[in-house]
């Protein structure tokens, strides 16, 4: 069973198909057709939602995509839908702002838009450019060429309004702790199950017992499965309740990432420590993806384009695997065995996420795609060097979308450890990625372009370091 | 009658009404009809109504083959599935199968032969459409596999067309060509585009009494859709009623694609008699739909030094896809617009529509006129690298004069145009000339990111080529209360049309926009309309609005002087009051009034546009009402080691005469130019070896974001400026103009990287300007430079 608030709703589900979505319930359960469907993928944000959760006793407000999201991850929290925000006639201060600047043609990408503004509007203290952008890249509009739609956001940020969710927020905060999950939990249909463990013991021991269940723990890439291969998924397991494997701890030399902390929340941490880190997170994909994506879920399904594992892996990440109470501890380069094929065994699962901290090492990333904002990488670069007195000590240099699995690129490493620092060194090790890489062609880009762009990318960053004032990022426009 | 009309105010009150404006009358930025609705989710779309008990869901199973003969179909596998009510093939459709809007060659179900990847082979109808899914990917479908042609050079190569070539003639551009102090050759492939309209394709269809269907389509072609539907059924078509209230976007890719799902549903809705409703999702709705055609163009140019063409003769080769659908016309549109704004000297100008295994390619704004656009806008580009000139140079020396050189390749005269002196305006205001040093400074001192600058020019006719499509009609009733219905055959998609007929109407009655309820288009209310495209919505069903509400008006003048005995020019209607010589009344008063006095306060519009004509055998005429004009200036940053770019700042000078509402224009000119810029940037389609849309998904095929806007967006409309025809209250058509205004962008990129080789060698660089291909632009003018220096 599971309990959760629809907006002000108290929804107690017993006998659901955990493979049913959030926007599924919505428009067919509950008859709330006010969210749309206008991918079932999450690349175009018209099924924008937003959930309210309890962090350290607050209620935080986030956006997700509801044809992403499974009705089980709703377990002990609020949902807001579009549906949920006028008030008699009166439209909420979103929804007014939105008319008024003409922000809405067709309309149907709108209530999408709706959410990620309200999500906005809780979270901010008044209107910040790039917030906004960030808040929005994740909604598709065809018609508006967004400009009234970021005219409508500065209102929204700074004309802020007390709303209905304000009035009520003791009395959700109240509410939300009275359905709190208190022991394991399930959602199930027929022979359909999601399993909703609270630790970690818990979680190992659900999964120990059903190997071939699927760990959900945001289900951005898992949900596709059913959205848009059609499979069915038996028997889930939602990790999102187990505490430890949120928790993120800075160390003295560590940064320590629990694998289901998402996207989102891992982001302080890492663009602390890693500016360019930080950089490529707000590229990747986008809020809504990364307020439900976690860290170990962009490792765990071993995409040969995810965009954490290389720079991750040139950052000599490891990760901590669980299996019931065994664990151990692996490079993380040392997971990837090939193409979708990990070193994971049956039942084990990633714990935690242990990245070393910068030291010595110069790190850069770099982020490549048609689009800018919230798209695959045709190639995605990590360069991390320690240079001392004009010399390469250390290079570990990783590469996405230029193999079957986020690879190391050794020979071009091997060049230059040891090496004066120097255009010539570099010129050598552009010619070394033609030996680790034979990357392939598809949509996104042919091997020709991956490879200059890769082989580019090293020039960049040897320029970058030589250079500091040399403009050279696109993306330091805003 | 217990609600009979009492008037409360005073003499005075009243007067002081009358001299007051409306504040929702033509010309005020009031918003969106359904603005307020769909911020709450309360508009409804065809999914959000509620379903029957019995609904019925279709699933279309696709062809996994580019070209190929159909053996043989087993649809009985469909059976096993719970839930499954019918499957079908071709040989189930009663009427007719073939649905092609001009000429036949869209059978609504593969028929023996399939001829891309995604046509639709068989549908099945179950409870839900997973079921329904699930049932047809259980169908055994057996094919013989033939050669597919997928690549449009390889058609025109081999002449394979779906209809004839067609040719623009002026003189005798060969001779110009051979005489003319330079010539030079070159070629161009532009990219296709996908609409992605939010709102996937559906329609929802319930079965009336006497063999007839009530569809809902998300279409800019109701009535299209009726006279296929009742084909298909073989009916007559006052058997089918559609009803449109709006769509989630439509962008010309609902002008023949929506009736496919339409057709489907009423052949399964006939066939077991329940409800049934098809919604493609969207993988489905890439695969199987059209697209903006993909153009080759070639040209071979003659000009002197100045840069002024002598002389051109340009082949645009539109890849049609499978079908002809509404590739006639869209390949006339390009060559219409192969001028832009520029005059051509001699030219012979051939458009080919050549076929490909792949889906029928169709309207998308612009129909055409963007690729044609392309063309000429590379030559401009071109000709200055040749010579060293600053492009906006090159542009302005080849405008149309106002007296002389203003006749087109196709004999039409460019009456009032607005280039030069709209020109002069955005230059300056955008500070071109300044901002062209500091670009070029720029790139001196910036080893890695370069600054591209253009300013391109849109000229884009008005009118349906197809001259008989140019007629409208409206629907209006004024009921006793004084509030008014209003109908008219256009469609609401997004772009406002709802709205400025509204503002019409309420300008002739004097009344306020919440006075009237504009309605679904419906044809029952108005018959025989036009598509909603060619930019022509407002125009067209403005006009009928306009001419069924001056009936209106005109009998209730004619009223209300003989009833006070007036003279008609002592009636006069002004913001919600009417004034009867030296009294004042409300107008509902008015009306309550008129309808005790039997005078009728309904009538139907109609509208025709004037002066129109073309001769397509002699390919000329006027095939144009009028022109409108734009202009946009764009600047990029563009990084030269990985191609990657970001728009830095654009602006827009847009002429729509006078406007019906600004803020309306204003969304349709930004929004056109970001999709503009999105078809000549990010929006890459690829297809694979077996003719497979591989970008079938917004996570592959990337339309803009929000961080793609320019940085520093300005737009605005030109002022003081009525279309000097007789369009509605003086304004001009502006659904596609700005589309073309995205040209900039890529014109812009293309600077950038000129920039690499001092401006003197020309990038190829394809559309869309992907970072890819804006990479491999920057390595041929790095290896030319090493050639040269070699």
């Amino acid at each position: 069973m599971i309990q959760f608030l629809l907006n002000e709703e108290l929804r107690t589900e017993q006998h659901l198909d955990p493979n049913m979505t959030v926007l599924n319930y919505l428009r067919t359960v509950v008859h709330k057709t006010g969210t749309k469907e206008g991918c079932a993928s999450g690349d175009c944000g018209a099924c924008t939602v937003v959930v309210g959760e309890l962090e350290d006793g607050q209620l935080r407000y986030r956006t997700l995509n509801s044809c992403l999201t499974f009705v089980s991850a709703l377990h002990g929290k609020q949902l807001i839908a579009v549906d949920d925000l006028k008030q008699g006639d009166q439209l909420h201060s979103v929804q007014q702002a939105l008319a008024d600047c003409h922000g809405s043609q067709c309309g149907f990408c709108t209530p999408g838009f709706v959410m990620s503004l309200f999500a906005l509007q809780k979270n901010s203290s008044g209107y910040d450019k790039e917030e906004t952008l960030e808040a929005l890249a994740g909604n598709l509009c065809r018609c508006t060429g967004y400009r009234p739609i970021m005219d409508a956001a500065v209102q929204v940020c700074d004309n802020r309004v007390p709303d209905q969710f304000d009035a009520a927020e003791a009395q959700t905060i109240t509410r939300l702790k009275s359905i709190a999950p208190g022991s394991v939990a399930e959602l199930s249909d027929g022979n359909k199950r999601c399993v909703i463990p609270l630790t970690i013991g818990e979680l190992a021991e659900a999964y120990s017992a059903t190997p071939d269940a699927h760990l959900l723990a945001g289900g951005t890439d898992l949900a596709l499965e059913v959205t848009q291969f059609h499979r069915e998924l038996p028997v889930m397991i939602y990790v999102g309740h187990v505490k430890e494997m949120q928790r993120i701890e800075e160390f003295d030399d560590r940064i320590e990432i629990g694998s289901a902390a998402s996207l989102t929340d891992c982001y302080d941490a890492l663009a602390r420590e890693f500016p360019d880190f930080g950089e490529l997170l707000h590229r990747f994909a986008s809020l809504q993806i990364r307020n439900q994506g976690t860290l170990g879920g962009n490792i765990g399904n071993a995409s040969p384009i995810g965009d954490s594992p290389p720079l991750l892996i040139a950052l000599n990440a490891s990760i901590v695997l669980r299996k019931g109470d065994q664990t151990r501890t692996l490079p993380l380069e040392d997971f990837f065995l090939d193409y979708k094929k990990t070193d994971r065994q049956p039942s084990e699962f990633i714990e935690k996420v242990i990245v070393p901290r910068a030291g010595k090492y110069q790190f850069r990333a770099y982020k490549i795609s048609k689009r800018l904002d919230d798209d695959i990488s045709a190639v995605c670069a990590a360069i991390n060097l320690h240079i001392d007195g004009g010399i390469v000590k250390d290079a570990r240099i990783a590469f996405g979308g230029m193999a079957a699995i986020p690879k190391r690129a050794s020979a071009c490493e091997q060049v230059l450890i040891g090496a004066d620092w120097n255009e010539a060194a570099i010129e050598s090790a552009c010619a070394a990625l033609a030996q680790d890489f034979t990357p392939l062609t598809d949509f996104r880009a042919s091997k020709e372009y991956r490879m200059s762009t890769a082989q580019n990318l090293l020039r960049k960053y040897f320029l970058e370091l030589q250079s500091p004032t040399t403009e050279t990022r696109v993306t330091a426009y805003v | 009658m217990s609600n009979h009309y009492v008037e409360t105010r005073t003499q005075a009150e009243l007067e002081a009404l009358f001299r007051q404006d409306l504040k929702t009358g033509v010309g005020r930025p009031i918003k969106h009809e359904s603005g307020d609705k769909h911020t709450t989710g309360e508009a409804i779309y065809i999914d959000d109504r509620l379903e029957f008990p019995n609904q019925l869901h279709v699933y279309a199973r696709m062809s996994d083959r580019a070209h190929a003969r159909i053996i043989s179909i087993d649809t009985s596998p469909c059976y096993a599935f719970d839930g499954v009510a019918i499957a079908i093939t071709s040989k189930d459709v009663p009427g007719e199968l073939d649905i092609g809007p001009v000429v036949a060659g869209d059978p609504l179900l593969a028929d023996g032969l399939v001829e891309y990847y995604g046509q639709p082979v068989i549908a099945v109808a179950a409870d839900s459409l997973e079921t329904a899914r699930k049932a047809a990917m259980a169908a055994i479908i057996e094919y013989e596999d033939l050669e597919p042609i997928l690549d449009v050079e390889e058609a025109l190569e081999k002449e394979f067309y779906v209809l004839d070539p067609h040719q623009h003639k002026r003189g005798d551009a060969e001779a110009a060509l051979a005489k003319a102090p330079n010539r030079i050759q070159g070629k161009l492939h532009i990219g296709g585009q996908e609409h992605f309209y939010l709102e996937t394709q559906i329609s929802s269809v319930m079965p009336t009494e006497d063999g007839g269907m009530l569809v809902f389509t998300s279409s800019q072609n109701p009535t299209e859709v009726q006279k296929l539907v009742a084909s298909v059924l073989g009916v007559p078509m006052h058997k089918i009623v559609i009803d449109m209230r709006r769509m989630g976007g439509g962008f010309g890719g609902k002008e023949t694609q929506a009736a496919g799902p339409a057709c489907l549903c009423a052949v399964i809705a006939r066939l077991t008699g329940r409800p049934t409703k098809m919604r493609l999702p969207r993988m489905e709705d890439m695969l199987v739909t059209g697209k903006r055609h993909p153009f080759f163009a070639r040209y071979d140019i003659g000009f002197d030094d100045a840069g002024r063409l002598h002389g051109v003769k340009i082949d645009l080769a539109g890849n049609c896809g499978y079908s002809p659908d509404l590739s006639g016309s869209i390949v006339d549109r390009a060559m219409f617009h192969s001028d832009n704004a520029y005059y051509l000297g001699d030219a012979l100008i051939t458009g080919y529509r050549c076929k490909t295994h792949t889906a029928s390619n169709t309207a998308y704004r612009g129909f055409g006129g963007p690729q044609g656009m392309m063309a000429i806008e590379e030559i401009m580009d071109h000709i200055a690298r040749t010579l060293g000139k600053d492009p906006l140079e090159v542009r302005k020396l080849n405008y149309y004069g106002k007296d002389e050189r203003n006749v087109t390749h196709y004999y039409q005269t460019v009456e009032h145009n607005l280039m030069q002196e709209m020109t002069e305006e955005l230059e300056g205001s955008c500070e071109y000339a300044r901002r062209r040093a500091e670009v070029i400074e720029f790139n001196r001192n910036s080893p890695v990111l370069k600054k591209g600058l253009a300013l391109t020019p849109v000229k884009f006719g008005i009118s349906f080529t197809a001259t008989f499509l140019n007629q409208a009609g409206a629907l209006i009733h004024v009921y006793t209360d004084g509030s008014i219905h209003l109908n008219h055959g256009g469609t609401e998609m997004g772009q406002g049309l709802n709205t400025k007929v509204q503002q019409v109407v309420a300008e002739v009655f004097q009344v306020e926009t919440d006075r009237i309820q504009i309605t679904a288009t419906n044809t029952d209310k108005v018959p025989n309309t036009s598509p909603t495209a060619a930019s022509s919505g407002a125009d067209l069903n403005g006009k009928a609005a306009f001419n069924a509400a001056m009936t209106i008006k005109q009998r209730l003048v004619e009223f209300a002087a003989r009833h006070f005995n007036v003279t008609e020019e002592d009636v006069e209607f002004h913001n919600g009051q009417v004034r009867v010589r030296d009294q004042y009344m409300a107008f509902e008063a008015l009306i309550e009034l008129a309808y005790f006095n039997q005078v009728s306060l309904s009538c139907a519009g109609f509208y025709r546009t004037p002066k129109i004509f073309y001769d397509r055998e002699k390919a000329a005429g006027r095939p144009f009402y009028y022109y409108a004009f734009g202009l946009a200036c764009c600047e990029v940053l563009v990084d030269t080691l990985t191609g990657e770019y970001k728009f830095l700042r654009t602006d827009i000078l847009h002429d729509v005469g006078a406007s019906l509402n600004p803020a309306v224009d204003i969304g349709q000119v930004e929004g056109a130019f970001v999709q503009g810029m999105g078809w000549l940037t990010t929006e890459e389609l690829v297809w694979n070896d077996k003719g497979r849309l591989m970008t079938s998904g917004p996570a592959s095929y990337k339309i803009p974001a929000v961080a793609d806007m320019p940085i520093d967006f300005r737009v605005k409309l030109v002022e003081n400026r009525k279309n000097p025809e007789d369009t509605v209250f003086h304004s001009k058509a502006v659904g596609e103009p700005p589309f073309m205004l995205g040209i900039g962008a890529w014109c812009a990129i293309k600077d950038a990287v000129a920039s690499l080789g001092d401006y003197r060698i020309q990038p190829q660089i394809d559309a869309p300007a992907t970072p890819e291909r804006v990479l491999k632009g920057a390595q041929q003018i790095r290896a030319t430079l090493k050639q040269t220096s070699a």
